[in-house]
């Protein structure tokens, strides 16, 4: 596949007794966004940083533009721009500062970075910010200048470690709308969330558990490998609702949401009224009982109780 | 690749431009701290407090009183009546010398002979009690040839002879008046030089590691050795400045002269520059956090502050400690500043210093670069 922009091959990590990341296997294209997804300690930053060869792999293979990462990494870093969590900042420095440090050591011509910039500041409405220290910036707004220095020599591959965590909603939307547009430029993405609301943005999932990949697909393509359906009962007090439900059988997994609770069942069907029965006669509240799609979350958790990965 | 130093130059000096207290720190301590020592800092012993308990009560004990009343170097802090008195006196801290004139101080003095002075020292700060000591001598020496001489006179040289003696022409060269600030001056400007450059390097590096900054310079195509230049060259430059401001003022405001060749002043400082960048580099290579290296640095820099002649001669040292000095920079540092400064000489003479720092320095880029290099993974 010519449009192949990443790829990783077996790539495992270990500190010590414990595998941080184990034989993961996986390819990004052009224009597609990637999604790592698992709970804490499940790998997402160590597989981030293998990409961006701040850390070396104790085995497998890493492939970027098809160049050997592992053997040549200097040779990559000029196509590659790296986010991590907390982007690299200088707080002392202006937004202005900050990024024509980062498009120097780029070594990017003027003209190009400073264009770049200024579409940059004005689409993440950021322009009356340009002479003001860092440091002094929100949550939001160091995320998407750190986006925009990681941005500033156009690069072909992004790698995002939890780009939007603590970050505001209206400056999260903002922020996949310029992601949006990097797709539309074909830039090769790479993000881990731990917002599943994210996930589902994404156009490839890869859900990690332990270090390892229990399954990678697209959002609908995981929703269909889910068995069984999920039957949502909305209640003000959903705590007596899950204690009901749990015990019933052909029932799964319950899972409290804000709202009431999930219940992945075997067969919507004939669980259905079921539930209803069960708490009818127990005499407990609910508002609304009906088969929904599974929310990511849902399908989490459902897909690796199917691996018999959870304890 | 000139591109990326210059930008890692001019953001550092932004950055300095911007933290207040940087730049406070880089100019107010060491200004304060040169003066401090430019004033505080001395061998010389004046006002050593005494008491002398006179037991002869003679015209001749009288007058040795006085000659040590009258010296600058003595101040009488209290009389004394029994030798119980100095005893209290010395063990309380009042005074640092007791003389005890004893009877028959006069009787032996006019029959010609000696006579024993006793003279009891706190010796709790053995340097000020040896020079004390050696200014008591001095005086009871001259008032004894002082006697010598007169009694001769009067009983027709048939007491009293004038003894053989021989005479000292003291010629002090480099510091004709022993002037102990021109010894400290000099100093002061190279040991400032390290504590200041050693820490700035150590703490600017850290810093990038723990605000995470490193990292992500990291994942840009710089090489190690262009970051470790672009970040070290600000402190080299900022370290010529302080030595040069410095020692303005030790020449200026405390007048310590200047005899030597700037520019073979200015390649020792740049050899020594180069050693405490390298220094500070390899610190930050082993901290984390920017406590670690304010606990490194004090650890590495108070020894070499020791083991560098500042103060403590390095041959009084034992052997095994002389050999340690040879790895320390300071040391050849404070030969080639105190040399340049005072003695004016050129590299004919300072050469083997300069070789001396120009191998620590390569040795240690050597390793801090090798270190750095290592630490990234």
């Amino acid at each position: 596949m010519a449009d192949v922009v990443v790829e990783a091959r077996g790539l495992s990590k270990r500190f010590g007794a414990l595998t941080a990341v184990d034989r993961l296997d996986f390819t990004v294209r052009r224009g597609e966004i990637f999604g790592l997804v698992g709970p804490d300690g499940a790998g997402k930053t160590t597989t981030m940083r293998m990409l961006a060869s701040v850390m070396l792999p104790d085995d497998g293979q890493i492939e970027i533009d098809g160049i050997d990462v592992l053997r040549h990494p200097e040779r990559t870093k000029q196509h590659v721009s790296y986010m991590p969590q907390r982007f690299g900042l200088y707080e002392d420095l202006t937004v202005d500062e900050n990024i024509r440090f980062y498009a120097d050591l780029f070594e990017v011509p003027p003209q190009v970075w400073r264009s770049r910039a200024d579409a940059m500041l004005t689409a993440s409405d950021m322009t009356t910010f340009r002479a003001r220290l860092a440091g002094q910036l929100s949550g939001g707004m160091k995320q998407k200048l750190g986006l925009i220095c990681a941005l500033v020599h156009t690069p072909g591959v992004l790698l995002l470690d939890e780009p939007t965590t603590g970050v505001d909603p209206v400056s999260r939307r903002e922020f996949w709308e310029i992601l949006y547009g990097l797709r539309g430029e074909g830039v090769a993405m790479v993000i881990s969330t731990a917002y599943l609301d994210e996930a589902e943005r994404c156009d490839r999932l890869a859900l990690l558990h332990r270090g390892a990949m229990v399954h990678c697909d697209t959002p609908a393509g995981l929703k269909a490998r889910m068995p069984g359906a999920m039957i949502e009962i909305m209640a003000a007090d959903p705590r007596p609702l899950w204690e009901i439900v749990r015990t019933l059988p052909g029932v799964k997994e319950v899972l409290l949401v804000g709202t009431g609770v999930h219940a992945h069942v075997d067969d919507a069907d004939r669980r259905l009224p079921e539930i209803e029965q069960a708490i009818g006669a127990a005499g407990v509240a609910a508002s609304r009982i009906a088969r929904v799609s599974p929310s990511i979350e849902d399908l989490f958790v459902a897909l690796l109780e199917l691996n018999g990965k959870r304890d | 690749m000139l591109r990326r130093i210059l930008e890692l130059l001019i953001k550092e000096f932004l950055q300095l431009k911007r933290d207040r207290s940087a730049r406070f720190r880089l100019l107010v301590p060491p200004v304060i701290q040169m003066l401090l020592f430019g004033y505080a800092a001395t061998f010389e012993v004046f006002n050593v407090s005494t008491a002398i308990l006179d037991l002869d009560r003679s015209q001749e004990s009288r007058a040795l009183t006085a000659a040590f009343v009258h010296s600058a170097r003595f101040r009488i802090a209290r009389g004394a009546e029994t030798q119980r008195d100095i005893r209290q006196a010395v063990e309380a801290s009042e005074v640092q010398v007791g003389l005890v004139i004893p009877p028959g101080f006069s009787e032996l003095l006019r029959k010609g002979e000696s006579s024993p002075v006793q003279a009891i020292v706190d010796g709790t700060n053995s340097n000020t009690a040896l020079i004390a000591l050696g200014y008591v001598g001095q005086i009871a020496s001259a008032f004894g040839q002082d006697y010598a001489q007169d009694l001769a006179h009067r009983t027709g040289r048939a007491l009293g002879r004038p003894m053989v003696s021989v005479s000292l022409e003291e010629r002090y060269w480099y510091n004709p008046n022993l002037n102990s600030r021109w010894f400290f001056v000099p100093g002061v400007i190279g040991t400032l030089t390290l504590i200041t450059i050693v820490n700035l390097t150590a703490f600017a590096i850290v810093r990038e590691r723990e605000v995470g900054t490193l990292e992500q310079i990291l994942v840009t195509p710089i090489r190690p050795v262009e970051f470790i230049i672009g970040k070290t060259l600000p402190f080299f430059l900022i370290g010529l400045l302080e030595v040069s401001i410095v020692a303005s003022i030790g020449m200026l405001w405390f007048q310590v002269p200047f005899r030597g060749n700037v520019f073979v002043l200015l390649f020792g400082t740049s050899l020594f520059l180069l050693c405490a960048l390298a220094i500070g580099l390899l610190i930050s290579t082993l901290c984390t956090t920017q406590q670690q290296a304010f606990a490194s640095n004090f650890f590495v820099l108070n020894p070499m502050f020791i083991l560098s002649g500042f103060s403590f001669p390095i041959a009084s040292m034992p052997q095994f400690l002389q050999w340690v000095t040879y790895a320390d920079p300071l040391r050849y540092f404070l030969v080639i500043i105190r040399a340049t400064f005072l003695k004016g000489v050129g590299l004919d003479v300072l050469w083997p210093q300069m070789l001396a720092l120009a191998a620590i320095a390569l040795s240690l880029l050597t390793i801090a670069v090798l270190r750095f290099r290592k630490s990234l993974d």
